[in-house]
């Protein structure tokens, strides 16, 4: 298509579902549509300065602004923002290297607690002198060393296990990110390093640093309108980072060769590819991005505990990298996107439309098989209870019907 | 050290039990390991399906007024042989769905298929259950006969129910021994497990040697998971992650495809398992406690995986197919 008329055409797109984002802030479809002007951009012919200031033009003016007055969007953006970043993560190591990692939401732990004690008073009760919750600053401190004890961890659990074959490789991480729940969920004693099940709060957020800007504009914003927004720049900062990044590797002889090995081992050894360092690498570069998103991912949840990184989080975002495409940075960005927004808002909303059904009282008359109350669905039937139904039907039928995903990475379209 | 020496016994008894279900549990991973080269990852669902059919032939007997009339070794049996066959017929359905549309691909895509498929049965269990019995958390029906005890020695108490998990896994593992080693269907199994280009062209049908082999161990898993519940009498949808998982560590342990090896392995984490829920604590002196014993069984893996990646009776695994 012609790139002029492809710029305007997405102009209007992009300005029909603002409005339309606008004028009916309770609608997920009007939402869905807006967030889908984002992957049009990126599909579209139009020139890359256009498609640059567009993608701009959404992401840092419009979408601030229909969050700010709906602040439900913030909250939608920001989880999707997470889960997009941890599927960047995950799918270096599954989707580049080849490695099936099942323990991945492990490396989210570490950074969400490493941020979690220091930024409570939780380290008050093995550090003596009172010095904790440490001053919000501190955040960003954190979040660079999460990085780097994320890759820490990821090569201390990859020197003894990449030699192994890939399905012995997937339980060993499925039972490494056991262990470390088992430990969150029991360090309490001897020494209450993090709190056992009841969990850490309140963990300090990332500081306000802009306010006196702000002010000094005469700019009025109370905390709680300002922190979602913050969040928001935050996670989205911390996406296109990790984008920047993963983009940078795939196309560097690291890339290549995380390729290389993921097609075929021997072969990548034969050609002089350090097989397991490079593995290891790409197993490091995944736990760190996990690792700074669990940092992110405290501060914005105040409240932490070992519930929020079950085998079930690792399968999510697995999922995630599998719909996309393995090997994909747009195929992880649109399948994050997708299953968090189908878990948040299409099985809650089936709920709710359930549950309304059921208090309507009404009565519908099927032919030939008589009448049935709707007020007699089973109370039990909660679309929004049975994610792991929705996750496990998605892996079959992707593995089944279509195992390179929805945006298969680039190369695999040439051929 | 007198009450560690006081308690032997009694942890014996408990690890020879859990032992014993790893095993027949671990049967299944092996077995399907040994065809077709992957983890069946939703074994620990057919595991759980097993239990839950238990339960449920148990609450069918008890809504006619049978459980108690009946003599209990006919209910035992009845609740055994319902829970393997749906099991069992699970497994070869699930295979059917799962697996075999995926033959030929990576081993990546069948694995996450798996995975899949584990996720996708839990919650049908629950789905199921919570629409039928509106919970999905159910409790055995006493039996009576299981909650007696025998005496041994003076010191050492030993119920009914371990006898009984001990007595059936022998038997069921002895016959399984036979029919793999003895009979024509054995002989086919084990061919297609060693080579399955040779053996199909040497007549063996594949796809329904690798049938048969889900249905037995399916059929093991649905055993181990019926006594599961009529050992520890609560069951419910995603009770059988661990066991899974640690049943999948025992047939690594054994040397996966090997199994003597599944029933070797089985019985080593068992024992180790059930020391490590009664030592940790008395070892570390309250430290580390039993909570930890769920997560021995993965340091356990990690250790054979680094250490003797072939298990303790592995020999050579077959190259791996092109």
């Amino acid at each position: 298509m012609n790139p002029s008329l492809a710029s305007i055409g997405l102009l209007v797109y992009i300005t029909g579902s603002s409005i339309l984002a606008y004028l009916h802030p309770q609608s997920t479809l009007a939402f869905l549509l807006f967030e889908a002007s984002l992957l049009l951009i990126y599909y579209s012919s139009a020139r890359p300065g256009v498609k640059f200031m567009l993608g701009a033009l959404v992401l840092l003016v419009l979408m601030p602004i229909l969050g700010f007055i709906n602040a439900y969007y913030l909250e939608i953006s920001v989880e999707v923002g997470i889960y997009v970043a941890l599927a960047l993560g995950l799918n270096i190591v599954v989707g580049f290297v080849g490695l099936l990692n099942l323990g991945f939401v492990a490396f989210y732990a570490i950074g969400a607690y490493l941020w979690a004690i220091f930024g409570s008073p939780q380290a008050n009760e093995f550090i003596a002198g009172g010095f904790f919750p440490l001053a919000s600053y501190w955040f960003f401190v954190f979040l660079i060393l999460s990085i780097a004890i994320g890759a820490a961890t990821g090569v201390l659990l990859g020197l003894p296990v990449l030699r192994l074959r890939g399905d012995y490789l997937a339980v060993v991480t499925l039972g490494f990110a056991e262990v470390v729940r088992a430990l969150v969920n029991n360090l309490d004693k001897p020494i209450n390093l993090t709190n056992g099940p009841k969990g850490i709060s309140p963990i300090e957020k990332p500081p306000l640093f802009f306010q006196p800007v702000l002010e000094f504009f005469g700019i009025q914003v109370t905390t709680a309108k300002l922190y979602p927004l913050y969040f928001y720049f935050l996670v989205l900062f911390l996406v296109l980072g990790i984008i920047l990044v993963t983009r940078r590797l795939e196309d560097s002889r690291i890339g290549r060769a995380w390729k290389a090995i993921r097609e075929d081992e021997l072969a990548a050894a034969a050609m002089g590819i350090p097989v397991v360092r490079m593995k290891l690498f790409g197993f490091a570069v995944g736990a760190s991005f996990a690792s700074a998103v669990g940092v992110l991912f405290a501060a914005k949840q105040v409240f932490i505990n070992p519930e929020s990184f079950t085998f079930m989080e690792s399968i999510g975002v697995l999922a995630m990298v599998i719909v996309g495409g393995m090997g994909s940075v747009p195929g992880a960005v649109l399948g994050a996107t997708g299953v968090t927004i189908l878990n948040l808002q299409l099985l809650k909303g089936l709920s709710l439309w359930l549950n309304s059904l059921r208090q309507s009282g009404a009565i519908v008359s099927i032919p030939f098989l008589g009448s049935y109350a709707l007020s007699q669905i089973p109370a039990q039937l909660e679309p929004a209870k049975y994610e792991r139904m929705v996750f496990g039907l998605i892996l079959i039928v992707m593995m089944i019907f279509r195992p390179q995903g929805i945006l298969p990475p680039r190369q695999d379209q040439r051929k | 050290m007198d009450l560690a020496l006081q308690i032997l016994p009694q942890v014996l008894v408990d690890g020879i039990v859990l032992g014993f279900m790893y095993a027949l549990i671990a049967l299944g991973y092996t077995m399907v390991y040994g065809v077709l080269e992957f983890i069946n990852f939703a074994h620990s669902e057919i595991f759980v399906l097993g239990a839950f059919v238990g339960v449920e032939t148990l609450f069918m007997l008890q809504s006619a007024g049978q459980l108690a009339t009946l003599n209990p070794a006919i209910v035992l049996l009845l609740v055994i042989v319902a829970g393997m066959t749906v099991s069992g017929l699970a497994a070869m359905a699930l295979e059917r769905v799962a697996y075999r549309p995926l033959q030929g691909s990576p081993r990546l895509v069948a694995l996450i298929s798996a995975i899949g498929a584990s996720f996708f049965l839990q919650d049908g269990l629950r789905l199921f259950e919570s629409l039928w019995r509106n919970t999905f958390y159910l409790t055995y029906p006493t039996l009576d006969i299981l909650d007696r005890t025998v005496p041994l020695t003076a010191d050492l108490v030993v119920p009914v129910k371990s006898i009984l998990v001990v007595v059936t896994a022998l038997i069921m593992l002895l016959g399984l021994y036979l029919f793999v080693n003895r009979t024509q269907m054995g002989t086919a199994i084990r061919a297609v497990a060693q080579d399955p280009d040779t053996a199909s062209l040497m007549g063996v049908p594949v796809n329904r040697v690798i049938s048969l082999t889900f249905f037995v161990g399916g059929a093991m898993g649905g055993l181990a998971g019926v006594l599961f519940g009529l050992n520890y009498g609560l069951v419910n949808p995603y009770s059988g992650f661990f066991p899974g998982l640690k049943a999948f560590t025992a047939a690594v342990l054994g040397g996966i495809g090997n199994i003597p090896g599944a029933m070797l392995g089985g019985m080593v984490l068992g024992l180790l398992e059930a020391m490590a829920g009664s030592y940790l604590s008395i070892l570390t002196n309250g430290a580390f406690g039993a909570e930890y014993k769920d997560v021995f069984a993965f340091v356990v893996l990690i250790l054979i995986l680094i250490l003797r990646p072939r298990g303790l009776l592995g020999e050579k695994v077959r190259e791996e197919r092109g």
